[in-house]
């Protein structure tokens, strides 16, 4: 076992992390086939029932089974934050980089941009972007990616700032490499953990935009059974069954405490210095 | 801090602002339909909307077309909603009004909460105590604006509780008791999210500066307890806290957008959203700038505050 994750699985909230990790693994993976009814079945006579042996956390206004809904809309609800994340590092990430890596006026030009983009409040950024192409999933993935890039870019390019002016760049500079190899197999290596991390406590937030969005009917559409949009459809009904608005309300906090652990605990283990 | 370096901040953001106000021009320019479209309706003749598009300037190229708008900005003509048939500007500051009474009351809130909490469970570190609210603060920023808005209106606006209304919003003309009522629900959404983030933010700095020597100097010298934490130690954790709470008036720009959507508050957030519902392109611009607007100077002023705070700190 390396050694980071050996300290990672020792701090109590990195361990309790890596199990809601596991449990959302379990749930994006394997949540339709657990799922005990079609969660489009109408039970018109079984309408807001509370939990129960057979509808275990009841069901909503069309006696449609809520933990059924539930497991289907795991899937997107916990890619949902993965994926952009992933998208929106990668593109920060790529842009730092070359920013730092080429200097100078480009580099200042391109942060310049970036600290633009950042003086934009995000969800209202994600709004906006989601407002012009329209709600769905795909869109609303793509405009929660581009507001977590230039934070990314900024993290990126001060990394490949310090560590351009290292003895190996220059290293491999003075060895005739071209600027793709310094780039890619030098610089990027002694990048990617700060970026990494960074990325690991973005996912949460991204989660919960996510949600957000889909919430505001501009993310998932229905019938699919996000959980935020679980919430938006739960609200008309609210005062019949709470439970329709609890169980998704608890589905998301559940991910995004287990996110948050994991990305606080993996920094703590990856950098004992920072934080405690 | 010096009269040059003040200069120089306000001169970026300044130039912030402009690229924001591109960012924010080009994006409205991608909506699909213009103004004219949205004026006349889907079944306007085609010559009507072309006639239409000359008279308000939008056969001009964009960056004629972005000038123009920005000169307006400017001189304080910011357009006519298209939805209210109103003029932008007195709108969009009436409702930023409203908005600043909401989130400076949550703020104060959060302030009032969150300093104390994180500063005992500083003090009680690894105690029950502090696990209590360490677990709190993880809920808490674990749980989106909407989801916390949604379960207050669960439980609290139950007919039979009858102490709070579903939304909307009283002007303090109405009576202090009616505009708080109005205001609590709302307030307390907001200010759950960022009472986990400060409280988290001012323990961890607590437990640092707690260790320091010069804590450990002034209990020795028999100073009381209360002196040292909140004299000694406090006044320094609190630095870092400043800067986080700066950026966490981002967490807060959007927690507005969507609180205030749910209980219906008149402010710049629900004005926002009714202008990206209705494509309203004179309001969805004028909205997105005021909000980056006060964003970057909460960030000034929280670099401003940190100067004055920590005097070794010299903007030249």
């Amino acid at each position: 076992m390396p050694d980071w994750l050996r300290r990672l699985l020792a701090h109590p909230s990195g361990s309790v992390g890596c199990l809601l990790l596991a449990v959302a693994l379990v749930l994006a993976v394997a949540g339709p086939s657990l799922a005990p009814f079609d969660p489009e079945t109408f039970h018109p006579r079984r309408r807001f029932e509370g939990p129960g042996l057979e509808f275990w956390l009841g069901t909503d206004q069309f006696g449609r089974d809520l933990l059924s809904r539930l497991l289907h809309g795991a899937r997107s609800t916990i890619l949902f934050g993965v994926i952009a994340t992933a998208i929106g590092t990668s593109l920060g990430a790529a842009v730092g980089l070359a920013s730092g890596y080429a200097g100078g006026l480009i580099d200042e030009a391109v942060m310049r941009i970036m600290d633009a983009l950042l003086a934009i409040p995000s969800l209202l950024f994600s709004l906006l972007i989601v407002t012009v192409l329209g709600g769905s999933t795909v869109n609303a993935v793509a405009a929660v990616a581009v507001t977590i890039a230039p934070g990314m870019a900024r993290i990126a390019r001060s990394v490949t700032l310090s560590v351009k002016s290292r003895d190996f760049v220059a290293a491999a500079v003075a060895r005739g490499e071209s600027h793709a190899f310094t780039m890619f197999r030098e610089v990027l290596p002694n990048v990617a953990a700060a970026v990494v991390v960074e990325a690991s406590i973005r996912v949460a937030f991204a989660t919960m935009v996510g949600a957000t969005l889909s919430y505001l009917g501009l993310g998932a559409q229905p019938p699919a059974s996000d959980w935020g949009l679980l919430i938006a459809e739960a609200r008309p009904h609210m005062l019949r069954n709470a439970w329709l608005v609890i169980g998704p309300g608890l589905g998301i906090a559940t991910i995004t405490i287990g996110f948050n652990l994991f990305g606080d605990a993996l920094r703590d283990a990856l950098n004992p210095r920072v934080g405690r | 801090m010096t009269l040059s370096y003040l200069v120089r901040r306000l001169g970026s953001i300044v130039v912030t602002m402009l690229l924001v106000s591109f960012v924010v021009f080009a994006i409205t320019q991608i909506l699909p339909g213009n103004a004219a479209t949205m004026i006349l309706g889907e079944f306007a003749t085609a010559e009507a909307i072309e006639n239409l598009s000359r008279q308000l300037g939008l056969d001009a190229p964009w960056y004629v077309q972005y000038l123009r708008w920005l000169g307006g900005v400017m001189s304080g003509d910011w357009g006519m909603s298209m939805t209210l048939s109103r003029p932008v500007l007195p709108e969009v500051l009436a409702a930023l009004g409203r908005s600043g009474v909401l989130a400076g009351l949550s703020l104060a809130v959060v302030t009032a909460i969150a300093v104390p909490l994180g500063v005992w469970a500083a003090v009680r570190q690894g105690r029950p105590a502090d696990m209590a609210i360490g677990g709190f603060s993880y809920l808490g920023i674990s749980l989106p604006e909407f989801v916390t808005a949604t379960l207050l209106l669960v439980f609290l606006v139950r007919p039979e509780i009858g102490i709070f209304p579903a939304g909307g919003y009283q002007p303090l003309a109405a009576g202090l008791g009616t505009f708080l009522i109005h205001l609590a629900l709302p307030v307390t959404a907001l200010a759950i999210v960022l009472t986990a983030h400060i409280v988290r933010q001012t323990r961890s700095e607590m437990v640092d500066v707690l260790q320091a020597e010069f804590v450990r100097t002034a209990t020795l010298k028999g100073l009381p307890r209360r002196t040292v934490l909140f004299k000694h130690a406090l006044r320094n954790a609190l630095l870092p806290t400043v800067t986080v709470l700066a950026l966490d008036v981002g967490y807060l720009i959007g927690g507005v957008l969507v609180v205030e959507d749910i209980f219906a508050y008149p402010g710049l957030g629900r004005l926002l959203m009714f202008a990206m519902q209705n494509r309203d392109l004179p309001m969805l611009q004028a909205g997105t700038l005021v909000m980056a607007a006060v964003y970057a100077m909460t960030n000034l002023a929280s670099d401003l505050v940190y100067g004055v705070l920590d005097r070794r700190i010299q903007h030249a």
